[in-house]
């Protein structure tokens, strides 16, 4: 029974569902957790219209991949799913899912945040952002390295 | 040695170029060596791939360090440091 699930896509997602096709048949499951992040309308002091996500394919998978297997070393998990969409996307848009179940919130909270501070900063996606003076590419941040430096 | 190279988001741009496939000279044994002969290539080259720029790299889709030998054959894919999530 496959147990991690990787998709880039253009698409939409729907919470709820992702949530229901995860835990499916599946009573061992005591926690669900998830992350949803979204687009913000504002970033580094100047207004966002809208943005464009590029990734590397065949290495984004390779490296969502690498994550969860790293999280999977540290807790107990049943079942990963790592949704990121790629494209043109709008301000309060969904950008990037994940979701984590096991027997107890404790691992399900851990392993979601580890996999989120990872792919922030191991998986090859980059933005680039609409703003009313041009479009920019967006810097990486330092609070990111700093968060995923805490795990090891 | 043979190398298919790749550029993504600023770079690409910069350079004008999603990849090529290029012999390297004998000399080109690492990353940053690999870095350095593009660079001496001139203009768009010289400016985007600057040493004072921080770029990542990754030898067959895995991120490697600047003195990570090239192999036959290999994808090296240059890029600026990664922004999703």
């Amino acid at each position: 029974m496959q147990k991690d699930f990787i998709r880039i896509q253009e698409a939409d997602f729907d919470l709820t569902t992702e949530i229901k096709t995860l835990r499916k048949d599946d009573p061992r499951v005591g926690a669900v957790v998830t992350f949803v992040g979204t687009v913000r309308d504002m970033n580094d002091g100047s207004q966002v219209r809208g943005m464009t996500l590029e990734h590397y394919p065949g290495m984004t998978e390779k490296s969502l991949e690498e994550i969860i297997l790293q999280a999977r070393s540290r807790w107990d998990l049943y079942k990963t799913l790592v949704i990121h969409r790629v494209g043109p996307l709008l301000p309060e848009d969904q950008i990037v899912l994940v979701a984590v179940t096991s027997a107890h919130r404790g691992e399900a909270f851990a392993a979601c945040e580890f996999i989120m501070d990872y792919l922030k900063t191991a998986a090859p996606f980059w933005k680039k952002e609409e703003t009313p003076t041009g479009s920019k590419w967006v810097d990486a941040r330092v609070t990111d390295d700093a968060a995923m430096a805490r795990w090891s | 040695m043979k190398l298919e190279l790749r550029f993504f988001a600023s770079l690409r741009e910069g350079l004008g170029l999603s990849g090529e496939s290029i012999a390297a000279p004998l000399e080109v044994k690492t990353i940053a060596d690999l870095r350095n002969y593009l660079i001496q290539r001139g203009n768009p080259w010289a400016e985007v791939l600057a040493s004072g720029k921080v770029i990542r790299c990754a030898l067959n889709q895995e991120m490697v360090s600047d003195s990570t030998l090239l192999v036959e054959g290999a994808e090296v894919a240059f890029f600026p440091p990664v922004t999703g999530g």
